[in-house]
């Protein structure tokens, strides 16, 4: 048996050691990792807590990612709890392996701590990785701070293995921003967070001896489209409600309200940004500040990225007269990902709003509260001429001369 | 609980065995991969979990709806079969220390099949890390010498002078250019408590060779030689019999490296034919029956010679 952790109601971690300590209290069966910056400390706390009997599973510390994600997969399908964690070139390496993962419904859950894709080669926080996983089939949270860290991990083991579910979830938080930043987490017992999971239920398992089980099979064109097609409808039908019934049994365990979209003053807001990550926090702050000065601004926060909450991110924006849809990540040939799905999301509504997309804090570059009241400047100007008034697509805090498109 | 090994009297008991491998599979009539996995599977009557990389092996028996395998079994990847069964077997080990296992009185053995496309090549690196971290797994490598599911291109372990098809003899090349990679030194060299290589043809041979094996606590790898009736070119009847001239040829000598020192041939032929006589019976090595280049037959005479004098030095010396 593992050690029990004493923790106090409010410990100082960084998101890192938020998820290491969420790993532990849900008692994981295997971790396969691979060490790689800026995730490295989850793993490392991770080895801490079994060098000093705090975990009683396995610890196996692979070659690389993809043999990480490879010693997950054959974990899962053995049958019990499995982890890993992960960021950027390493996620990039495990990509093959992703939909492996999800195309056998295997419920593993992967930490990534977001970071930007070389070349150039670059360690800090930008979502290029996220965005990556985007197809990989897999559920995908996202974290704005530490205390999300921690608490979406316990939403994610509970979600992804669930029977109706049967599918890897990522969590998802900012390289060094939140990885590296420490603040006050609200902590439950070992106890508490264990249960809140509870004991894995194996199905499928490879180590159910009596009833040998085939996994990771060949299908061509007689099948193939129909395991993609039942993978799907899983994602689309089962999970979003379940991750709809996680949050509200958190809620009533901790107090600690999530949302499929997350919403800072969207009530009457005439106008709203729409990011992920620590920017949501970010762009918090500037919607109060904005707020005092009589304008109307909110702020939606992507929380579930993957599965896409199509219907409830249409109802918060249906009254909204100009929305920035705000991208960490480089397209590369095309509009932000956020300014396509938002797009996608209300063309077949009622409302009408003059979307903008903003490229912003590849790298790690700050996003800062300037930044913000210029796009806020832009969307008010965007609602008053009912059309944009600036590109589709600008580049934020870019040096250099300014750089727009479309 | 220790396994007790299996006992095999004869061929027949032996290939009459229980099955955990089906005939419904479909790999070409005349593979030696079947053979082979029947061999491995039936030595013993422990419970197998079992991966397979990408391959032949893998497409010809597990095509949904259909399955060949009366035993756990997984695919991820070309690259990743001996990674697959370490994540299953460290799942054991935590179950186990958990008190989680559903028959906690049964051991299980840990398989992994890979081609040598697989093995040689783009899988190399996670089975150095698994043999590197210890696992309690056995990897067996099907070495056809080269990628036949996909048509038959070059791997590291096509030897030198046949025509593959991204190393095609032509009016300017006799076809590859390399020699064959040496896994069995390299393998040995991680320090793994048993390493062997084994013919289907040679089978009280093997079967003696895959018992060690599973007796053996840590990573074993096993290298069979799986004669290829498509891409090396000969009638599908004639396995057995391109096999044994491997094997009576010393071009694929049969021995095994305990703990990574010690050295033991385990099987010496009676009569020892020229490697000529091997290369002759199979198509891919037809175009080097010509004055032009009897020279590399030569060479290959000699390096088949030169490696055998190795293998006995070293078993003399023990090291």
């Amino acid at each position: 048996m593992a050690d029990t952790m004493e923790l106090r109601d409010i410990e100082v971690w960084d998101g890192n050691m938020a998820a290491s300590q969420a790993l532990r209290q849900v008692q994981v069966d295997v971790v396969a990792a691979y060490p790689i910056t800026p995730s490295t400390p989850i793993v490392e706390n991770y080895a801490n807590f079994e060098a000093n009997g705090y975990v009683d599973g396995e610890f196996v510390m692979v070659e690389s990612e993809h043999a990480a994600m490879s010693g997950c997969i054959g974990a899962s399908a053995a049958g019990g709890r499995v982890a890993t964690a992960t960021s950027s070139q390493g996620f990039a390496l495990m990509v093959e392996t992703l939909y492996s993962a999800s195309g056998m419904r295997l419920p593993i859950i992967l930490n990534v701590v977001n970071r930007a894709l070389g070349a150039p080669l670059n360690v800090n926080g930008d979502h290029s990785d996220m965005y990556l996983g985007r197809d990989s089939g897999w559920i995908q949270l996202n974290a704005y701070n530490p205390q999300h860290a921690y608490d979406l991990n316990f939403i994610a083991f509970k979600v992804a293995e669930d029977h109706d579910v049967r599918l890897p979830a990522m969590v998802h938080q900012d390289g060094f921003m939140t990885s590296h930043t420490a603040q006050g987490v609200h902590t439950m017992t070992d106890e508490q967070g264990f249960n809140f999971v509870g004991e894995f239920q194996p199905m499928n398992d490879m180590l159910d001896l009596d009833h040998p089980v085939t996994h990771g099979v060949q299908t061509e064109e007689d099948w193939h489209f129909e395991h993609k097609a039942r993978q799907q409808h899983a994602l689309m039908t089962v999970a979003l409600p379940k991750i709809q019934e996680a949050f509200d049994a958190f809620e009533t365990l901790t107090g600690r309200r999530y949302n499929l979209v997350e919403t800072h003053q969207m009530d009457d807001a005439e106008m709203a940004v729409i990011c992920m990550g620590t920017s949501v926090e970010t762009a918090m702050e500037v919607v109060n500040e904005l707020r005092a000065q009589g304008v109307k601004a909110g702020v939606v926060g992507i929380r579930v990225f993957r599965p896409w909450p199509l219907e409830q991110l249409a109802e918060v924006l249906k009254n909204v007269k100009a929305i920035g849809a705000l991208d960490r990540s480089s397209p590369h040939g095309t509009v932000g990902m956020l300014y396509n799905e938002i797009a996608g999301t209300l063309f077949n509504t009622d409302a009408k709003p003059v979307l903008t997309n903003y490229i912003y804090g590849l790298g790690g570059r700050d996003l800062t509260k300037a930044h913000l009241v210029g796009i806020f400047n832009d969307l008010k100007a965007n609602m008053d001429a009912g059309k944009p008034t600036t590109a589709l697509q600008q580049y934020i805090g870019l040096r250099g001369p300014k750089l727009s498109f479309f | 609980m220790m396994s007790e090994i299996k006992k095999i009297k004869n061929l027949k008991e032996f290939s009459t065995s229980a099955d955990r491998f089906e005939g419904a599979n479909l790999l070409c009539p005349g593979c030696a991969h079947s053979i082979i996995v029947r061999e491995v599977l039936n030595a013993t009557n422990d419970d197998l979990i079992l991966a397979a990389s990408t391959g032949c092996l893998e497409v010809c028996t597990a095509v949904y709806p259909y399955t060949s395998w009366d035993a756990s079994w997984i695919h991820i990847g070309f690259e990743n079969g001996s990674t697959a069964v370490a994540g299953a077997e460290a799942m054991y080990k935590a179950l186990k220390k958990k008190g989680r296992l559903k028959q906690p009185d049964r051991v299980p053995k840990f398989v992994a099949f890979g081609g040598d496309g697989a093995t040689y090549d783009i899988g190399f690196q996670w089975i150095s890390g698994c043999f590197e971290r210890g696992h309690n797994m056995m990897y067996v490598c099907l070495d056809n010498e080269v990628y036949a599911n996909t048509g038959g291109q070059r791997s590291s372990s096509t030897p030198i002078g046949s025509s593959a098809t991204t190393s095609p003899a032509g009016s300017t090349s006799y076809g590859e250019k390399k020699n064959k990679k040496d896994m069995m030194a390299i393998m040995a060299a991680h320090g793994a408590p048993y390493v062997a290589q084994v013919s289907p043809s040679k089978w009280k041979d093997m079967v003696a060779k895959i018992q060690k094996g599973f007796a053996a606590e840590g990573p074993v790898f096993i290298n069979a030689i799986s004669a290829c009736t498509t891409e090396w070119k000969f009638a599908p009847e004639d396995t057995i019999a391109i096999t044994d001239l491997a094997t009576d040829s010393l071009v694929f000598p049969l021995y095994e490296i305990i703990n990574g020192t010690e050295l033991n041939i385990t099987y010496r032929p009676k009569n020892i034919i020229p490697v000529r006589d091997y290369l002759g019976a199979q198509g891919r090595f037809k175009h080097l029956f010509t004055k032009q280049y009897d020279y590399l037959i030569d060479e290959w005479q000699a390096r088949v010679d030169a490696k055998w004098e190795q293998l006995q030095r070293r078993e003399e010396a023990r090291v």
